[in-house]
């Protein structure tokens, strides 16, 4: 999640000459954070490089075989080419969309929720002691056995998808907002308690504020854990999606494709993953900055 | 009516269960009067049960036996009339300065430009009108204790029970904030229960000290401190009266710490 931009430069062993103005200590600390972050992403196109290439002769070389590994190229213009034309059912854009609509339905209904029963039980020492062993026997049970029962149940639709990426994500959240509200602060609690707060205005101005960190820490997982669910859906049974596309791709031995598909939703569950880190930035605003270690 | 005490602790015990099922008191026949306007310290060793006794004024905590009253009524859940300072960081991190000044006024139901006008006075009372917008972690220990004291003082409270408020903060600091405490509080003239384990601390604010023994605690020696006010914390301490009331407390006190390393041994 850093990013070089964030990293403290140890200058605690550099000794300057005497007479060395602040301004020019200034100038070089920002120089040396500078040749810093150049150096590391260096590096990382660096080795991206080299990898692809290893990769790419490998493959055309014949140390590892092409059909079943493909290589970067082959890879790169078959995406290109389920970008222009789509597969015989949709195109490539429809399939994601698909995708991306069950596992934000799923990520949606899921999260809140996971949020709202987990808040409500981690208030209430009596339900949670009578709901434990539920939890835990329907949290023991693997979510993707679901699937096949979801898609009898809803069919092969749209819904089927939702509900499997809605169970993988609501455990998740609702044992992290569980768990965050158990750790809130005892004597912030008894202070807003004497200052006058009723027990819902616990709840939503000192129990909430201080599960956040706990229920964001569960939604950056969450994300990736709903498109599994779509897709293991997908895999299942279904008319369309990235899930269904790899897995006609498979019957064909379109390897490349296969790739192309796992490219894709590499880009989008980073991109989610970088929206989410911007939203919780500005949520967390008042939280001290990560103390820098060497 | 005005001559019945602010804060009366009449026989209470307290006993809590250990989590290997053991019952053991903290608290044993302790009987405690504080007037109203009156600033009441309690010291004892570590761990004895002062701050119980504040639980139990405020309704957090519940007496096993022996009853608890304030201004005349046996307690029932948590009094308005109350204010509370506690040891911990408390502020709500999440809430800039003000907000957190603001809580107290808005939880109470208050109308939120009448209740932020009172904050921006209040933080304007500590000196710190010019920190509205910072969030905690961006203050001083100091300076988060003034915002705390703001927090309960803008509830005008007739009670303040202060749990070692101060025991963070480095020794000058903690002088600075003596002398805050005294000038809020000669204001309001609410009655004060002040727990510390700081020998000068309490004699430095208080009209009364009260001694307790090591748990279960009972009240060991009250000692009244004719020292006039206006006090000057940072001069005080080097008043006659003051150190020969400190050298008399010290001998209570330390036997008491004396018997409790021993029984923690």
């Amino acid at each position: 999640m850093s990013t070089a931009g964030t990293i403290a430069i140890n200058q605690s062993e550099i000794i300057y000459a005497p007479g060395t103005s602040d301004a020019e200590i200034e100038a070089a600390a920002i120089a040396a954070s500078r040749r810093h972050r150049l150096l590391v992403l260096a590096w990382r196109l660096g080795i991206l490089a080299a990898l692809l290439s290893l990769w790419e002769g490998a493959a055309r070389s014949g140390v590892i075989d092409a059909f079943f590994y493909s290589y970067p190229t082959a890879i790169a213009a078959r995406l290109c080419e389920l970008i222009v034309e789509g597969t015989d059912e949709a195109s490539l854009w429809y399939h994601l969309w698909l995708t991306m609509e069950e596992a934000i339905i799923g990520f949606f209904t899921g999260s809140a929720l996971g949020i709202v029963c987990g808040v409500a039980l981690g208030r209430n020492k009596l339900a949670a002691d009578i709901f434990a062993p539920y939890i835990k026997t329907l949290n023991a049970i693997p979510r993707v056995v679901l699937a096949p029962i979801f898609i009898l149940l809803l069919g092969f639709g749209l819904w089927s998808k939702v509900a499997l990426a809605f169970v993988m994500v609501f455990f998740v959240v609702f044992s992290n907002a569980f768990q965050g509200v158990r750790e809130a602060d005892r004597a912030m609690i008894a202070n807003a308690q004497i200052l006058g707060a009723k027990p819902w205005a616990v709840t939503t101005a000192v129990i909430i504020p201080s599960a956040m960190s706990w229920i964001f820490a569960s939604l950056h997982i969450s994300f990736s854990f709903a498109i599994v669910g779509a897709i293991v859906g997908e895999f299942v049974g279904a008319r369309y999606g990235i899930g269904f596309l790899i897995q006609e791709a498979r019957g064909v031995h379109d390897t490349a494709a296969m790739y192309a598909a796992i490219v894709l939703i590499v880009i989008v569950v980073l991109t989610a993953e970088w929206v989410m880190t911007r939203i919780e930035n500005r949520l967390a605003r008042w939280r001290p900055p990560p103390t820098q270690g060497h | 009516m005005s001559d019945t005490p602010a804060i009366e602790l009449i026989n209470v015990s307290r006993r809590f269960l250990s989590p290997d099922g053991h019952a053991f008191s903290t608290l044993k026949d302790f009987s405690l009067t504080v007037r109203r306007g009156e600033f009441v310290a309690l010291v004892g060793p570590t761990g004895c049960g002062k701050s119980t006794t504040l639980n139990l004024i405020t309704g957090l905590g519940h007496p096993s036996s022996g009853q608890v009253k304030v201004f005349g009524k046996p307690v029932s859940g948590i009094d308005p009339r109350i204010g509370f300072t506690f040891q911990a960081d408390a502020l709500f991190p999440w809430r800039n300065v003000i907000d957190n000044v603001v809580a107290g006024p808005l939880f109470r139901g208050r109308a939120k430009a009448e209740a932020y006008d009172k904050a921006r006075d209040w933080l304007a009372r500590v000196g710190l009108a010019k920190f509205e917008r910072h969030y905690p972690h961006q203050l001083s220990g100091g300076m988060k204790k003034r915002v705390a004291l703001a927090q309960t003082f803008i509830n005008n409270p007739e009670i303040l029970l202060m749990d070692e408020p101060f025991s963070a903060l480095d020794v000058q600091t903690r002088v600075l904030m003596h002398e805050e405490l005294l000038r809020l509080w000669s204001e309001t003239g609410a009655a004060v229960v002040f727990v510390t384990h700081d020998l000068e601390e309490a004699i430095g604010l208080a009209d009364t000290v009260y001694v307790l023994t090591t748990r279960p605690a009972t009240i060991k020696s009250v000692h009244r401190i004719d020292i006039p006010r206006p006090r000057i914390i940072s001069e005080v301490r080097y008043d006659e009266t003051f150190i020969a009331i400190s050298r008399r407390i010290w001998a209570d006190l330390k036997e008491e710490v004396e018997a409790g390393t021993l029984a923690a041994a």
